[in-house]
Formats: C-alpha cells, sequence, structure tokens
C-alpha cells in the first residue's frame, strides 16, 4: 500500500493537528539534541521526514519492510547504549513482531521508545489487514511497558520527549483523530475533567472530547487518561463517587477492564467496557461508520453509559 | 572468592560438571571450539570488561545446549567453576537457556531462535553509530537459520556494510531441509564475505575470524559432524 492513505485530513470535524505530522516534525530535533537518539523505521514515515541539514543522518535507519529486524534491531541499540525510537503501523510495530518486543526488548531488560501510527481505525478502507486494536491488550500480557494515549499533538509532543530522555519500554499509540484542546499531561496521571454523583466515565486519549459530549448533562465523573499503563488506579479510587466505572477505550474492548477489577478489588463494583469489539466486522467505509458499529460514536456512548448508569 | 583460569584441556571436565557424564552429544559440544577460539584469540573481552563499552561482543544466538558456552565462560573466569554445579536448579545463574540479567558477560537472553543475528545487527550498529571499532559477534545453528527473521538480518545487514559483524555459523547438520548450495552461498549472495572451516579445528577457526572482510560483514561456516552421526 501506498502510506498517504494515511495522510488524509485525520478528521474534518476538528482543526486540532494531527499527532503523526507532529511526530515526524519532531524527529529530526529529537535526533539532533540527543546522540543517543536513533530513529528506526520499515519503511513507513520515511519519506515524511525532512532531514534536510541533519548532520546525524546515520541515526536515522530504514531497514526497509522488515518488522521482526525493526524490533531487533532496536533491542540491539539498546544493549549497545542507545536510544532508539522504532517506528511503524500499530499491527507491524507490535502484533507481527511480537515476539522480537517480548525478547529482545523485555527478556533483554532493555528498552526503547515504540511509536505506532494509524490507531485503530485510521484507514478504514485497508480493512483488518491495517487495523490496530490488538495492541494495548498485547502489550499487556509483557512486563514493564509504559502506554501513552495522547489525545492530542501537543500532549503527544510532551509524552515523546518524556520518553526518548529516559531508558524504559515505552509505547506510544498515535491516533488520526484528536481532541480540540490539548490537557496538561505528565505521563503517569488521570485528569478530573468533570465529577458527579453516579459514577465514573474514564475517557482514553482521543475519545475524551466525544465521551464529554455524550455524557453532557449526565451527573457523573469524568476521568481522562492519557497514559494507560501504568493505570493510575489512584486517582480513580480518590474520585469514585459510586462504584460504577465506565472505560471508554479507542482500542480492544475491555484491554483495561482487568485493571479496573485490581483497582477496586476491595470494593463491590460493577464494571462496562467499550471500545472495539473483538470480532473481524469486515467492512471498509469511513473511521466514523467503524466508531458508530462498534458503539463508540456520541449516541452509542450516551445510550450505553446512561443505560448501564441507570440515567 | 578466587577465580581460577583454566585452558583448552579443562574443557571435558567443566562439561561433566553440569551434565555429570563425560561422554557429551555433539549438540553439546558442536560449538564448543568455535567458542573457546573466540575467547582465547579474538574477542576483547574478560571478565574486567564486560561493562567496557568497547568491549567485543558474543551472543549467542543458539541457546540451546549452552554447556559449551558455559564451560568456556568458566575457563576463561567470568563465572566461578562451582557455579557450573547448579546448572538448571531454581535458583541457579545457569539455565537450560541463557539469561543475560544473570550471568556476567552474557551479552543476550537466548532460546527461542532467530532472535540473535538481528540483536547483533543492532548492536552492530549502534557500535558504528557511536564511533567504537568493537566486533559483534554472533553464533548461529544451521537449524536456526530457518528462522525467517534470519533473513531479514543476513539482508539488512550486507547493504549497510556492518563490517564489524561476524556471523558464526554452526552447521553440524541439523537442519531437515538443508541448505542446497551451502550456508555460506546465502550470506555471500547478500553481500557478505564468508569461509567455511573444519569447526574442530582451531587455527583455521582462528585464520577465519580474524580474515580480511573488505568493509563487509564476514560469516564463518564452521563444520563439524553430523548432530545424527
Amino acid at each position: 500500500m501506498s502510506s498517504a492513505e494515511l495522510t488524509a485530513p485525520a478528521s474534518p470535524t476538528t482543526a486540532a493537528p494531527d499527532q503523526r505530522t507532529r511526530f515526524y516534525e519532531l524527529l529530526p530535533e529529537l535526533i539532533a539534541a540527543d546522540p543517543r537518539v536513533v530513529a528506526v523505521l520499515a519503511e513507513i514515515g520515511v519519506s515524511y521526514l525532512d532531514l534536510d541539514g541533519l548532520r546525524d543522518v546515520d541515526r536515522v535507519v530504514n531497514l526497509g519492510i522488515r518488522e521482526q529486524l525493526l524490533v531487533s534491531t532496536a533491542g540491539g541499540l539498546a544493549l549497545a547504549g542507545l536510544r532508539p525510537i522504532a517506528h511503524t503501523f500499530a499491527p507491524f510495530l507490535v502484533e507481527r513482531p511480537f515476539e522480537q518486543v517480548k525478547l529482545d526488548l523485555g527478556h533483554q531488560g532493555v528498552g526503547a521508545v515504540l511509536v505506532s501510527a494509524g490507531g485503530s481505525h485510521d484507514w478504514p478502507g485497508g480493512g483488518e489487514t491495517h487495523f490496530g486494536h490488538r495492541d494495548v491488550a498485547l502489550l499487556d500480557t509483557l512486563d514493564g511497558w509504559t502506554v501513552h494515549v495522547p489525545g492530542h499533538a501537543d500532549e503527544m509532543e510532551s509524552l515523546l520527549r518524556s520518553a526518548v530522555a529516559g531508558d524504559d519500554r515505552v509505547y506510544l499509540r498515535l491516533d488520526g483523530t484528536s481532541n480540540q484542546a490539548a490537557r496538561r499531561v505528565d505521563g503517569t496521571r488521570m485528569h478530573v475533567e468533570r465529577r458527579g454523583r453516579h459514577g465514573t466515565v474514564v475517557a482514553v486519549g482521543p475519545l475524551l472530547d466525544r465521551v464529554l459530549a455524550a455524557t453532557e448533562g449526565l451527573d457523573v465523573t469524568v476521568l481522562y487518561a492519557p497514559t494507560v499503563r501504568p493505570f493510575d488506579a489512584a486517582t480513580l479510587r480518590a474520585t469514585l463517587s459510586a462504584p460504577d466505572v465506565v472505560l471508554v477505550e479507542p482500542y480492544l474492548r475491555d484491554t483495561s477492564t482487568a485493571e479496573v477489577a485490581r483497582a477496586l478489588g476491595d470494593l463491590r463494583h460493577r464494571t462496562l467496557g467499550l471500545g472495539v469489539g473483538q470480532s473481524e466486522l469486515r467492512r471498509y467505509g469511513s473511521r466514523e461508520e467503524h466508531e458508530t458499529a462498534h458503539g463508540i460514536d456520541v449516541a452509542g456512548l450516551r445510550h450505553s453509559v446512561s443505560g448501564f448508569l441507570g440515567l | 572468592m578466587r577465580i581460577t583460569r583454566h585452558g583448552y584441556s579443562d574443557l571435558p571436565r567443566l562439561l561433566a560438571r553440569m551434565t555429570g557424564d563425560e561422554k557429551h552429544d555433539v549438540s553439546a559440544t558442536s560449538t564448543l571450539d568455535a567458542i573457546w577460539v573466540l575467547y582465547e584469540r579474538v574477542l576483547r573481552v574478560g571478565p574486567d570488561t564486560v561493562e567496557d563499552p568497547d568491549r567485543d561482543r558474543f551472543l549467542l544466538s543458539k541457546g540451546h545446549g549452552p554447556m559449551a558456552y558455559y564451560a568456556v565462560l568458566a575457563a576463561m573466569g567470568f563465572v566461578e567453576e562451582s557455579v557450573l554445579d547448579t546448572f538448571g536448579r531454581f535458583d541457579s545463574v545457569l539455565g537450560h537457556h541463557p539469561d543475560r540479567t544473570l550471568v556476567p558477560g552474557v551479552e543476550i537472553g537466548s532460546g527461542s531462535l532467530g532472535h540473535g543475528l538481528g540483536l547483533a545487527v543492532g548492536t552492530a550498529l549502534g557500535n558504528r553509530i557511536a564511533g567504537r571499532d568493537a566486533r559483534t559477534v554472533v553464533l548461529v545453528g544451521d537449524a536456526e537459520l530457518d528462522e525467517g527473521s534470519n533473513a531479514e538480518a543476513i539482508q539488512y545487514a550486507g547493504r549497510a556494510g556492518l563490517d564489524r559483524l561476524m556471523t558464526v555459523v554452526v552447521d553440524n547438520s541439523s537442519a531437515s531441509q538443508g541448505w542446497p548450495g551451502g550456508i555460506a552461498a546465502r550470506f555471500a549472495v547478500e553481500g557478505w564475505s564468508t569461509a567455511d572451516v573444519d569447526g574442530r579445528d582451531h587455527d583455521a577457526l582462528h585464520r577465519a575470524f580474524t580474515a580480511s572482510t573488505g568493509g563487509r560483514p564476514h560469516a564463518v561456516v564452521a563444520h563439524v559432524e553430523s548432530k545424527e552421526s
């Protein structure tokens, strides 16, 4: 495929800057600023990078369409003391080379910054082969990953800069949609967007604006999670008005349900997981059509949230 | 704690501390001479330099049957000889596959085949970017080359001209479908310099390991007796 399909305007309804475009703009600067940083690519993204004037162009490595090698090379670079940023679409970064992610980073005890593009449905016409909604659930089977799901390009920039400065294993999941306004993110905490008496709705990353619209007028707490691993159990507990939690995630439904179960393990509670469904729809079309099909459009969210909470 | 360094003639005795048997099968010893010659004559790394960024790296990709590797590490003083007696126990640092986080001097944890060569490409690339002339040497088995991940690494290393990377293929003819035309040809066509040697001949191994490679990555195919023999 041509990755040009993914550069179409992310969403006609928002003027928020595109996360992926910002990522490509930032990479040359991050490389120039820190001699440890190496961008590891598998064709995708190469043509969008402006490398003119970059002295350290040897630190932009294009491995060709070799996604197992993409992650193994990141592991080897980390073993040599460098800080790799590995980038491609979510299914090729996490699903295809999953054992490399497990062994060549985790088992070796080294880190890398994995940055995916495409979210779950950035190229709906591409169908199931290019859908990436199983990534966070897969990483959940591994140890020691921080997972950021930024809801705005400014948040992505902040999270990326701090990830690159560290040594650990970080996954940044870039989505083609963004919220209108960025929040101040610190890479650990959820934000309290709204307080209410009849339960909590946790909105992850780019779904925040939609969750705020869907819960308009409902007496519920809305938390915003731009970072989902480690899961911020402390904020969830500290703001809990009623032991009913709705998770709204832009990837596989119920990915974080176990986190809520752990966070509230000593309380009788209920959890509703919303997100992308398990089964293959075998549909193309638009992102909006997929969101409606999975019940994570504004109307679907309002229906599920109010039904679950009895509001 | 005093760590004693031993010679090649001590290796059977060190192996026996792990296997409890003076006679060792081919899978346990197929790598023995290649690893010995590397540590004895080629690699610039020792027990005192396991954290030195300029050290040469030896990556054992073929993590199965690591007794020969452990015996050499003990002989060279990376681990205490008595540790060999704990091989495979719950609280041992020496597993049936090695773990880099447990054993001083072990560069990668391995066991699942087809990971070492890709890690070696990244390590060699990293050392080149960092301006170090350290060598990266990765040892794979002939059957391990079945894994497609190796094809990715062999192709890329050739194009990138990773001249400080060497792959040692210990060939004991264990690949079910074999390698028509020979293993070295698969590397050569991707731009590697290659050598075929008797994997039991220390001088031949030494010559192959130190051959001039003309700015290319280097593959040494070390032929040993068949796994079935």
